[in-house]
């Protein structure tokens, strides 16, 4: 059984959206990955259940396609 | 080059096999390196006699495999030179992890007290291997020949035949049971056309060993893309006679044969260093590394260990201490099989016990060899968030991975366990044997040993007239009367690191792992339990404790 909670449960999402972006503005590609990277790695930390990170993992992987690069 | 060490030469010496006759042994092991003298030193303590061909006359050349586990302290201590590695060894606990200019963790491997053994020492090879052969030598049952080259391997179903090089011209030689313990580039290996797959990685490592007097403390220090080598990895770790190991990433592109000259390596380390830091060169060496093992160890009368089966990358120390647990698996077994005391199958348990621990040792060295060198922007981005994070972030710690550290295995899925909580070794404790201070796991003997923890019970003597005897340990707790030079659990560590309470009783394998556990003592659960680990009883295990 999923145990991603996958409803809308943020009340203000443009707001967090909007912080998310600004964080990362002024940072090169390697920072901005870098800094996504700490919020990953703090998010799974926080939500503490390794399956809710692997199902969020890969509802991630399976709604991005593989690039030329990488094809 | 080394200044703090000359090799032994062990001289070749001519056999009677050579004259003719066809000469035939119980047992031939190839390679006397650390595991092959170790599975020498073992079967020779349970009356085996080997012969032991090696292509060179001398001990390990460098320092190489340096860590030794407590693990392995243990194995090495009941096969008698684990008190010199231990004295010899320089005891570490402590590593630091830098990241840049800064220290961003670090961390105590053995912060409990009440071990004979520290979590690691730090000891060049060839001392291990010296006195390996030393202890080879005493037992009177190794027939150690240098100078011995196999040039041909033939398998048949009863046993092996092999032709043998030496000074003096080639010899044939045949034995039951073959023991390839001929390293990573295994001759036996490949002649008998094995397939040796996994990973390679496109990654090369310098290995510096210096002889500097340094006020550096005993701690292992690992940095990830320090100032005085940006970009790569640095490893800082100390060796008895004042050496000490660097060990330097290089990247793919460097070439191994210009990255060895003292022009280019004295360089790099006074950039770590300092300038005015000195010290001489002891060894270079370069490497690069694969994670591979073959799909199985035994292969009907040849088996494989250490390095001839599975070759791991060198972070978190298992490749030899992997090595030393496959013999330690593998000698009694062997050694029963020869007696008649176990079926011929038993052998199939120990490819069933070792290949999922060395899987286990693969994909953490694995893994650790994929946080050091990152394959692509996103995995640099995660190493260095990783890295940045722990300096403030708790949490972040247990996330960096500069090796994860060689812990035995635990083989919890093996058909030789007789119940639940069975498989992992025996973890010492000490405790007091007629008032003196002792410890328990030099207690256990060779054979099988009937812990039961209580002084009062059943009478286990006739367990010891058995075919496959099995020994009756009684350990004490501190608050019953002692009785005559029983072992008492003074401290309570007894009871505590192997789980015992009052009246039950567990029964370690000959390799000091456990088989089975149980509440309160039945002779024919034992004996059954010991069958069990003898491979001679194929119905389905009991999962349960045994409830007396």
């Amino acid at each position: 059984m999923a145990k991603l909670k996958t409803d809308p449960r943020i009340a203000d999402p443009d707001g967090l959206y909007e912080a998310i972006i600004e964080a990362h503005r002024d940072l090169g590609e390697a920072e901005g990955q870098k800094l996504d990277a700490k919020l990953i790695l703090l998010l799974a930390n926080h939500i503490g259940d390794a399956e809710v990170v692997r199902e969020a993992l890969a509802i991630a992987r399976d709604t991005t396609e593989a690039g030329p690069e990488t094809a | 080059m080394p200044k703090t060490y000359s090799n032994p030469v062990f001289p070749y010496r001519r056999s009677p096999d050579q004259d003719g006759g066809g000469a035939h042994h119980p047992v031939v092991i190839v390679g006397a390196g650390l595991v092959g003298l170790a599975a020498a030193v073992d079967l020779a303590q349970r009356g085996v006699a080997t012969v032991v061909l090696d292509d060179d006359e001398t001990v390990s050349f460098g320092s190489r495999a340096i860590c030794f586990s407590k693990r392995t302290l243990e194995i090495c201590d009941r096969l008698g030179v684990g008190r010199p590695m231990l004295d010899k060894g320089i005891t570490w606990n402590v590593g630091r992890v830098f990241f840049g200019e800064r220290q961003v963790y670090d961390f105590d491997l053995l912060p409990e007290r009440g071990h004979q053994f520290p979590a690691f020492v730090n000891l060049q090879q060839y001392y291990a291997e010296e006195w390996l052969v030393r202890r080879a030598e005493e037992t009177g049952l190794v027939d150690l020949r240098w100078k011995n080259r196999v040039t041909a391997v033939e398998a048949h179903d009863e046993g092996v035949t092999l032709q043998v090089e030496t000074p003096d011209g080639p010899y044939p030689l045949a034995c039951d049971w073959l023991l390839a313990a001929d390293g990573a580039k295994s001759f036996v290996r490949t002649a008998l056309g094995l397939d040796f797959k996994g990973q390679i990685f496109q990654d090369r490592f310098l290995i510096a060993d210096v002889v500097m007097k340094a006020d550096f403390p005993t701690e292992r220090w690992f940095w990830f893309d320090p100032p005085f080598h940006k970009g790569q990895s640095a490893l800082l770790h100390k060796q008895p006679d004042d050496v000490w190991r660097i060990d330097l990433q290089l990247g793919w592109d460097a070439d191994p044969n210009e990255e060895k000259k003292p022009e280019k390596v004295i360089p790099r380390l006074k950039a770590m260093l300092g300038e005015e830091a000195e010290f001489d060169l002891e060894w270079i060496s370069v490497y690069t590394f694969q994670c591979r093992r073959l799909d199985r160890f035994r292969h009907g009368r040849v088996l494989f260990v250490g390095d001839a089966a599975h070759q791991v990358s060198p972070f978190g120390a298992r490749g030899g201490n992997g090595g030393l647990q496959d013999t330690d698996n593998l000698c009694w077994k062997l050694a029963y099989v020869l007696q008649g005391a176990a079926p011929e199958s038993l052998l199939d348990s120990y490819d069933a016990e070792r290949v999922p621990a060395t899987d286990e040792n693969i994909l953490n060295s694995t893994r650790s060899t994929d946080f050091i060198t990152p394959k692509n922007a996103a995995s640099r981005a995660f190493r260095d968030a990783v890295l940045e994070l722990s300096e403030s972030q708790a949490f972040a710690r247990s996330w960096v991975n500069s090796g994860r550290l060689s812990k035995p295995a635990v083989l919890s899925g093996s058909a030789l366990n007789s119940t639940a909580g069975a498989g992992a070794a025996l973890p010492d404790a000490p405790l007091l044997k007629a008032g003196e201070a002792a410890w328990l796991l030099p207690q256990l003997g060779e054979g099988f040993t009937l812990m039961i923890y209580g002084g009062e019970g059943l009478d286990t003597i006739a367990l010891s007239d058995d075919r496959v005897p099995i020994r009756t340990l009684r350990i004490t707790s501190a608050q019953e009367p002692t009785i005559g030079d029983a072992l008492v659990d003074a401290d309570g560590l007894v009871a505590e690191r192997l789980d015992l309470a009052p009246g039950q009783w567990l029964l370690v394998r000959p390799d000091q792992h456990i088989a089975a556990r149980g509440d309160s003592v039945d002779l024919e659960r034992v004996r059954a339990a010991r069958d069990r680990a003898l491979g001679k009883t194929t119905e389905a295990p009991q999962t349960a404790r045994l409830a007396g």
